[in-house]
């Protein structure tokens, strides 16, 4: 894949080992990048000493500098502490949608895939009516009905995010289902549940870890818009998209609350991105 | 290598089962299916909808009211307005019927017909989601151009710029756009509000991201299309290079974008919704976005359904020019 990769390797490459030269520069950034973000999701303290929420009206509003290398917001926090403690709620908003999307989705494919014609006629007009609405929409939507919140974030982003699962699933099983090495299992003696679990699942599950890479970008990206709008973790909680909209009124004064966060999240999803295109091309490319 | 970015989204395109027909010359009738499962669809998310209020925890009453819930004039008028005290099959025939005829109930924090909200508040969205969209496939076509073209270091340049506009929420490109370009610079004022200036960062933000992914998806097409044997017949014709990219290979790329595009318009909508609110702008975002801090239902609902019947009209549209524009679809059409 030409288009993201840049070309590794200069004038010594010829040279070196070949493994290392099949190491990719934007692949190992995209592991760094994800091992930093998870390191200060599970443990924050790692990463800095300062207390997210301590306000410190004396030092408000400062620019970036040696003391606070992303400056302080409006009250005086440390804009690049609340970065790093921000990674917990962005990340797990992200996986947990991700996830319940992967979980419904995989559910309602297997069924349509492998079930009898009426199932799998009714769960693709559900998939249909689900696909139906906007993504960001549906979860509003849900999200109304449910009260905000993280929690209720990731489960209503699930949900919106269910369709593209449920229907690669389905497809890969139904696939999967008419392949030679299932009739041969058939013709064995292999009843419907070891065909099932010990020759479509394993091979038609096969996108699955693809599909959950580039999703996980999807998901932080929505999740973090909607916690901008106010409907996931409410103040003083750290976040990337509620640190965003608080930075929206005082972007005159304070530029760097309003660009720090975003790096951060975009370099999550960047590096997301790229690892699941690798997963993908790699995927691609194994042995028929 | 040159499908990543195609098959990450190809599950979208699956047949469906059952979809499958030999129809010859039947335009009609597949403008016919394909309008008519839009409606199904349609109809299908007003039921799930009506489904999930009545599922949704606390009574109907309550969650229609919002914030005016202990007012026992408007608990009365509510329940006489929606029926509340019919049998529910009854509601739903009800709730169904006023929707075609544009009545959607009225907002209990505005106190105005939601119809009425709307219209006043699509404009600007729409406006706003449409030049955006414009810009995405002029952005899209360009970007595509350079990267195919054979300067060689324009391509992971352009790469990794799009890769960049791919991976940044357009509501943080809002962000730091607002402060570039209007803050620091002071070229386009979002205070006037209606005039051009305050349309093209909002523009800008939905339409950098969404013109990214497309240049990806043409790319790999074109990378493709380039490889195939009538391009050689092209060139050997004396064609040159940029000349069989424009007008053969770019065609043949513009066909897996083009099925993108109806879900674009869905990304559109929402993310539009988003930057609505960093900019300020009047329109159905910030209408929504007021209407679910308060839970006021009849608005949200209205919102929702009528974002959604322009996202399945947009996709019915798109599936049907997809279908009449590649003559190899012919053979089945869906």
């Amino acid at each position: 894949m030409t288009a993201v990769s840049i070309p590794s390797g200069g004038l010594f490459a010829a040279h070196l080992p070949r493994w290392i030269r099949g190491i990719r520069p934007t692949l190992v950034l995209s592991l760094l990048v994800l091992a930093v973000a998870a390191s200060a999701a599970i443990a924050p303290g790692l990463w800095t000493h300062t207390d997210p929420l301590h306000a410190d009206p004396l030092a408000a509003r400062q620019p970036p500098s040696l003391a606070h290398l992303a400056g302080t917001d409006i009250q005086g926090r440390d804009v690049l502490t609340r970065i790093v403690y921000g990674a917990r709620f962005s990340l797990l908003i992200g996986l947990g949608a991700t996830l319940v999307a992967l979980g419904l989705g995989a559910i309602l494919g297997i069924v349509a895939g492998v079930g009898p014609r009426w199932a799998d006629q009714l769960v693709t007009r559900l998939v249909d009516v689900v696909a139906a609405f906007p993504e960001v929409l549906l979860a509003l939507l849900m999200i109304a009905l449910s009260g905000r919140g993280a929690i209720n974030l990731a489960l209503a982003l699930g949900v919106a995010g269910l369709p593209k699962y449920a229907r690669t699933i389905r497809a890969t099983v139904q696939q999967t289902r008419c392949a030679g090495y299932v009739e041969q299992a058939t013709t064995f003696g292999a009843s419907r549940w070891q065909r099932l679990v010990r020759h479509v699942l394993p091979n038609a599950l096969g996108p699955l870890p693809v599909m959950v890479t580039i999703g996980f970008g999807g998901a932080i990206i929505s999740s973090s818009g909607l916690s901008f709008l106010g409907l996931g973790p409410q103040p003083p909680a750290a976040e990337w998209g509620l640190m965003l909209a608080e930075s929206r009124n005082y972007l005159r004064q304070t530029w760097w609350t309003g660009v720090f966060p975003g790096v951060a999240l975009t370099a999550v999803v960047m590096a997301a991105t790229v690892l699941g295109r690798h997963l993908q091309e790699r995927y691609e490319r194994r042995l028929p | 290598m040159t499908t990543t970015v195609e098959t990450a989204v190809s599950p979208l395109a699956v047949p469906l089962a059952g979809e499958r027909r030999s129809g010859h010359g039947a335009l009609a009738f597949l403008v016919a299916r394909r309008v008519l499962a839009g409606v199904l669809v349609l109809w299908a998310a007003i039921t799930a909808t009506f489904l999930a209020i009545q599922l949704a925890p606390g009574d109907t009453v309550s969650l229609l009211l919002g914030e005016n819930r202990d007012d026992p004039v408007l608990r009365a008028q509510t329940i006489e307005r929606w029926g509340l005290n019919q049998p529910l099959w009854v509601q739903y025939l009800t709730y169904l019927r006023r929707i075609p005829s544009g009545d959607l109930g009225i907002s209990y924090t505005l106190r105005q017909p939601v119809a009425h909200l709307i219209a006043i508040n699509a404009g600007p969205t729409f406006t706003l989601a449409a030049v955006a969209a414009a810009g995405a496939i002029v952005i899209a076509i360009l970007g595509a151009l350079i990267v195919t073209s054979p300067v060689h270091w324009l391509r992971p340049l352009v790469s990794g710029y799009e890769l960049i506009m791919v991976s940044a929420p357009s509501f943080w490109l809002a962000i730091v756009l607002l402060w570039l370009f209007s803050f620091e610079l002071g070229w386009f004022s979002i205070v006037k509000q209606g005039s051009w200036q305050a349309l093209v960062l909002p523009a800008a933000s939905l339409a950098l991201p969404i013109g990214a992914y497309l240049s990806q998806l043409l790319v790999s097409g074109i990378d493709r299309a380039m490889e195939q044997p009538f391009i050689i017949t092209t060139r050997a014709r004396g064609s040159s290079l940029l000349a069989a990219r424009i007008q053969h290979a770019l065609r043949h790329a513009a066909l897996p974008a083009l099925h993108m595009l109806g879900l674009i318009v869905g990304s559109l909508l929402g993310g539009a919704v988003i930057v609505e609110q960093v900019f300020g702008r009047v329109g159905l975002g910030q209408l929504l976005v007021d209407a679910v801090k308060v839970k006021d239902m009849p608005l949200i609902l209205g919102v929702t359904l009528v974002t959604t019947a322009v996202f399945v009209a947009a996709s019915t549209v798109v599936d049907i020019l997809g279908t009449l524009i590649d003559p190899r679809t012919k053979g089945n059409l869906r």
